[in-house]
């Protein structure tokens, strides 16, 4: 008697959202994380105020990846070390389901930092970048990052190295989306005509939808034992 | 090792027969035809196809560069091939052809990456730029190193063999967006060769397209050069790459019997 597949995510990501109300520790990890970051390259960078609106895009995502590597690191090597990994996997639910449970938990953390980030840069870079468009990219580009990563993390907290081990086989794989990300915001940002960047948001959205059937296929010879 | 070939063969596994000490006579076939195609190719691009009315003698080097791109798109998509049948068979067999893939692969992929600069630094006037299509066909070189680097960080092997599996299907990713890249984005200057062309004429005199087709030969070269190295090239060294890694592993098993007299 298998558990709907509806509630079996549901499940797991009521799970993962009561453990963070709890104790803050991802959103928490992260958004610190996050503010040093950007406060680091406003430093590095000496962002002037000509400097800021050509490179504020890229402290964004590069801020958004990192921050995003550090949730999810957390985020599995929590199930492993606790050994709910092995708990979840004896449940008669679908991988598939344990699997969209993570994603959907890891891409909400990751999207409220972005959110945060978002209005934090708008405050200290006084740039306006609550615009429409930028959170429909950071909404794109944050699911696009937690689908990949959620599948690379399970895999990566196999193994000896861990933690170092995640950032070098998900950048690669993230990296179009982080490109694609970086020029439509850029576009968005300098307020370039819609026709010059819709074509990145478009290629986000392929690249999401290649990606998360992959991981849909794939994610169930991740995680047998 | 005297004392080990005396011992009786308790051990039936195949990869320990004495037969896998020789080359097989069909691989030693298939290198010397590769060998003498490849250098009939590298002829016919320096001596058959006429040099190029704009580009000169540089042009040249597309004889080597599109086929080495059509080369690692076959070497990794043995790496998708043995990934699959891995996942499905459990066979190592299908790991051992996935990784014979990925090393191939990467090689070819670095000779298109070395020719491309070589070319682009008196066409472009510089070795290297962030073309969107330069910029993804690094990343996938990238993605292949890091298909290394997993296989490095997991010790047992059944694991290793898994993940190894999942990682080289995903990173094939890159390849098709590598590949696709000058189709989707019409602004990169990288010239396509192959298949259609999306940009309309006027369009790509202004972007940097050429017209290939005017000097003599080049089709039948680039044709002749893309078949030799899209099928013979990587068989033949992913052939030998499979060879090597089992007679490696032969070695271990063997060295592990004498550890363990």
């Amino acid at each position: 008697m298998k558990t709907p597949f509806i509630s079996a995510v549901l499940a797991v990501l009521w799970k993962d959202l009561q453990v963070e109300l709890r104790s803050r520790e991802l959103v928490g990890s992260m958004g610190l994380f996050a503010l040093l970051s950007i406060l680091i390259f406003s430093f590095a960078l000496e962002l002037d105020r000509i400097a800021r609106t050509e490179s504020v895009s890229g402290v964004l995502w590069v801020t958004v990846v990192y921050a995003s590597v550090l949730g999810l690191n957390r985020s599995l090597a929590m199930e492993r070390d606790q050994g709910n990994l092995d708990a979840l996997l004896l449940a008669p639910v679908d991988r598939t389901a344990i699997y969209f449970g993570k994603l959907i938990g890891n891409f909400i953390f990751t999207l409220v930092v972005g959110l945060t980030l978002i209005l934090l840069m708008t405050v200290l870079y006084n740039l306006t970048l609550t615009r429409l468009w930028l959170i429909v990219v950071l909404v794109l580009g944050t699911l696009g990052f937690s689908t990949v990563g959620t599948l690379l993390a399970t895999m990566t907290v196999q193994t000896r190295a861990r933690e170092s081990l995640l950032p070098i086989v998900m950048m690669p794989v993230a990296l179009p989306l982080l490109l694609s990300a970086v020029r439509a915001s850029t576009g968005i940002l300098n307020e370039t005509p819609q026709e010059d960047w819709l074509a990145w948001v478009q290629i986000l959205a392929v690249l999401n939808v290649v990606y998360m059937t992959m991981s849909f296929l794939l994610f169930e010879y991740v995680i047998e034992e | 090792m005297g004392a080990v070939r005396q011992m009786p063969m308790t051990d039936s596994t195949p990869d320990v027969s004495p037969q896998t000490d020789r080359m097989p006579r069909l691989l030693m076939i298939l290198t010397l035809v590769t060998i003498i195609a490849v250098a009939v190719g590298i002829y016919m691009a320096l001596f058959y196809a006429g040099t190029d009315i704009e580009q000169g003698e540089v042009q040249r080097i597309f004889y080597i560069h599109v086929p080495s791109f059509a080369a690692t798109f076959v070497a990794f998509s043995a790496t998708v091939l043995g990934g699959i049948l891995y996942l499905r068979t459990r066979s190592v067999k299908w790991d051992t052809l996935a990784l014979a893939g990925v090393e191939v692969g990467l090689v070819l992929a670095i000779i298109n990456l070395a020719t491309g600069s070589v070319w682009a630094r008196p066409i472009w006037n510089t070795w290297w730029n962030w073309d969107p299509r330069l910029t993804l066909d690094a990343i996938m070189v990238l993605t292949y190193a890091a298909y290394l680097m997993l296989r490095n960080g997991i010790e047992n092997p059944e694991t290793r063999r898994r993940f190894a599996s999942v990682y080289g299907i995903f990173a094939f990713a890159t390849v098709i967006a590598t590949l696709m890249i000058t189709r989707i984005r019409p602004d990169t200057i990288h010239p396509v060769v192959f298949g259609p062309i999306l940009t309309d004429a006027s369009q790509m005199s202004v972007q940097g397209d050429f017209e290939l087709a005017a000097t003599a030969g080049v089709t039948t070269v680039i044709a002749y050069n893309s078949f030799v190295w899209s099928t013979l090239l990587p068989a033949t060294l992913i052939w030998h790459r499979i060879r090597l890694e089992n007679l490696a592993q032969r070695v271990q098993s063997l060295k592990a019997r004498v550890l363990g007299e």
